[in-house]
């Protein structure tokens, strides 16, 4: 917590010349919940220097990505950020259908948000648990862990995938939820308030945590923007952007929810920031699953990237075609270039395709919000403590599989 | 919008005559591609013109033309207080890729510039750290380029004829 060096200790003359030392925090350190490494140059406790080195699994999805047909292209984005993949899976989706002018039925819209929801719930679950372990709460991370079991069970419910879910197609869902889909999301809207609520107790208004968190990490709104933070990390620091509210997609323009914000940015302010925002989105979902229109179909009107239901591919001759290009990939997709930006469980998830018409894009860059805003580490950190430093990163969601694409 | 757009371009065109090289709007974002040799100029105006106000610089990347002949940058800013996003283009010969750094108006610029240095070969200069991010530090090539195919090409147990490129 002390932000300035300590220079007022001057040791005798001739005893001592003042010297740092160098730690190495990572590549694989317990405490960093991934891939991450820091040269930390240290004086004594204080940090004077930290020099980020990323990389370590970098898997070049953005050459893969040259490579491969549409629909293909959805798996890559699972590993991004893989605390909340069908954020990532539904922004790829979006993208497409941007690119080829699909307009998707609300329903699919609607099942879109419920599942895009819940997975924020899931990440900002994990990353306040974490926050809690750092800080030596561990009960919040065990107790708390049992519902992303349930919102897990969710997605393998509806895609038969748990965490690289690859959930749903270009165009919409592959199929009808089941019936006992609904009542499992009924039931986790239920019963998930009191377990947030407990969580919320357990640290909230801890006097312990508060003293850990409070002033440690922060960052003002300008620095914030100057170095392009977004989602929670931003709105921590007092800047109220969300894309969901921003530039509204999947028909978020319907939902009543608020954004919370936080005043100086500090470790504090980013766990409050999500803590509010599960509750929003459980606020969104309980509009979602009342609002869902019964009679439409869950997908989009676009054969060339849709598969068909199986029993037509293996008695229709049409069926079989379609269902043999879109697995080859070959299908015929306008020129041009798009930007397409959601709000993912880190921040604002851009994706930016040009497509010369061929089977596969031309070029694909993803904006990958922790790659962005982690460059501020160093900064942040200067001048407090090691142990700072630590509760410091996992409150800023740093995700290596997004970090290194 | 398409007004504040129209007016942006002729501001563009008024202050620096001539640099404006593309105007168009692809999906509703506007795009201009702007001289390599102004593109500071362009950037700096962009960002601290009050009523332009593009604050915020939500993404910067690199690419390729077809014709591997030149390489090119893309700015995506945004104006939050007007939700208003726009994308700056320039592109330069692939034997001289140097433009001007970005990071004096934007420090989140720094890994940016240093990931499009990494997988395009594009040298901002001006730049406090122009080396690789992503890949090891060893690697002599820049692997977005087309010129460098993601498979081995001296494999020939795989005929990729009829998909694929």
């Amino acid at each position: 917590m002390a932000k300035k060096e300590q220079t007022h200790i001057t040791p005798p003359e001739d005893t001592m010349e003042k010297e740092y030392s160098t730690l190495n925090l990572g590549p694989t350190h317990p405490a960093t919940h991934g891939i991450f490494q820091n040269v930390l140059t240290m004086d004594g406790e204080i940090i004077h220097k930290a020099v980020p080195t990323v990389g370590y699994i970098h898997r070049a999805f953005e050459k893969l990505a040259e490579r491969r047909p549409y629909n293909q292209i959805t798996p890559i984005t699972d590993r991004l950020n893989y605390c909340s993949s069908p954020i990532n899976n539904f922004g790829w989706h979006m993208t497409v259908e941007k690119l080829l002018g699909v307009t998707v039925p609300k329903r699919a819209d609607y099942m879109r948000v419920i599942i895009m929801e819940l997975s924020r719930i899931s990440d900002h679950l994990i990353c306040n648990s974490v926050v809690g372990v750092d800080t030596g709460a561990m009960t919040g991370f065990l107790y708390i862990f049992q519902w992303r079991e349930k919102i897990y069970d969710i997605f393998e419910d509806i895609c038969g995938a748990r965490l690289t879910t690859n959930i749903g197609r270009i165009g919409g869902f592959e199929r009808e939820w089941k019936p006992e889909t609904f009542t499992k999301i009924q039931s986790f809207v239920d019963n998930y308030p009191k377990a947030l609520q407990e969580f919320a107790n357990l640290l909230e208004r801890n006097k312990i945590f508060m003293d850990r968190t409070i002033n440690c990490g922060p960052i003002t709104a300008e620095m914030a923007l100057e170095y392009s933070f977004t989602g929670p990390n931003l709105r921590a620091a007092g800047v109220d952007y969300d894309v969901r509210v921003a530039s509204p997609y999947s028909s978020y323009q319907d939902f009543k929810f608020d954004i919370p914000i936080g005043q100086s940015g500090d470790t504090y302010d980013r766990f409050m920031v999500r803590q509010h925002e599960m509750w929003q989105s459980l606020e969104i979902i309980k509009q979602a699953m009342k609002g869902m229109p019964k009679d439409e179909p869950c997908h989009a009107n676009v054969p060339d990237f849709f598969l068909p239901p199986k029993e037509e591919v293996y008695n229709n001759m049409e069926a079989l075609i379609y269902h043999f290009k879109i697995i080859m990939g070959e299908m015929d997709v306008p020129k041009g270039e798009v930007y397409h930006c959601v709000e993912g469980g880190n921040g604002e998830l851009g994706f930016y395709l040009v497509s010369d018409g061929g089977r596969t894009p031309f070029r694909l860059h993803f904006r990958r919000p922790c790659f962005i805003y982690y460059q501020a580490y160093p900064e942040m950190i200067k001048g407090s403590m090691l142990s700072d430093a630590i509760i410091t990163m996992s409150s800023m969601n740093v995700i290596a599989g997004e970090l290194d694409a | 919008m398409s007004d504040l757009l129209n007016k942006i371009n002729e501001t563009l065109n008024v202050k620096f005559p001539g640099v404006v090289e593309v105007f168009e709007t692809t999906y509703d974002l506007p795009a201009f591609t702007i001289n390599k040799d102004h593109i500071h100029e362009v950037l700096a105006f962009l960002k601290n013109d009050p009523e332009l106000n593009f604050h915020f610089l939500t993404d910067l990347t690199g690419i390729q033309t077809a014709d591997e002949k030149q390489l090119g940058v893309i700015y995506h800013l945004h104006n939050m207080p007007k939700n208003l996003r726009v994308r700056v283009k320039t592109f330069f010969p692939m034997d001289k890729p140097e433009i001007p750094t970005a990071t004096d108006l934007w420090p989140g610029a720094n890994w940016m510039e240093r990931e499009t240095y990494d997988f395009f070969g594009v040298r901002f200069k001006g730049h406090p750290n122009m080396t690789r991010i992503l890949n090891v530090d060893e690697m002599d090539i820049f692997p977005l380029r087309k010129e460098y195919p993601l498979e081995d090409q001296t494999r020939d147990d795989k005929s990729d004829k009829m998909f694929g490129r």
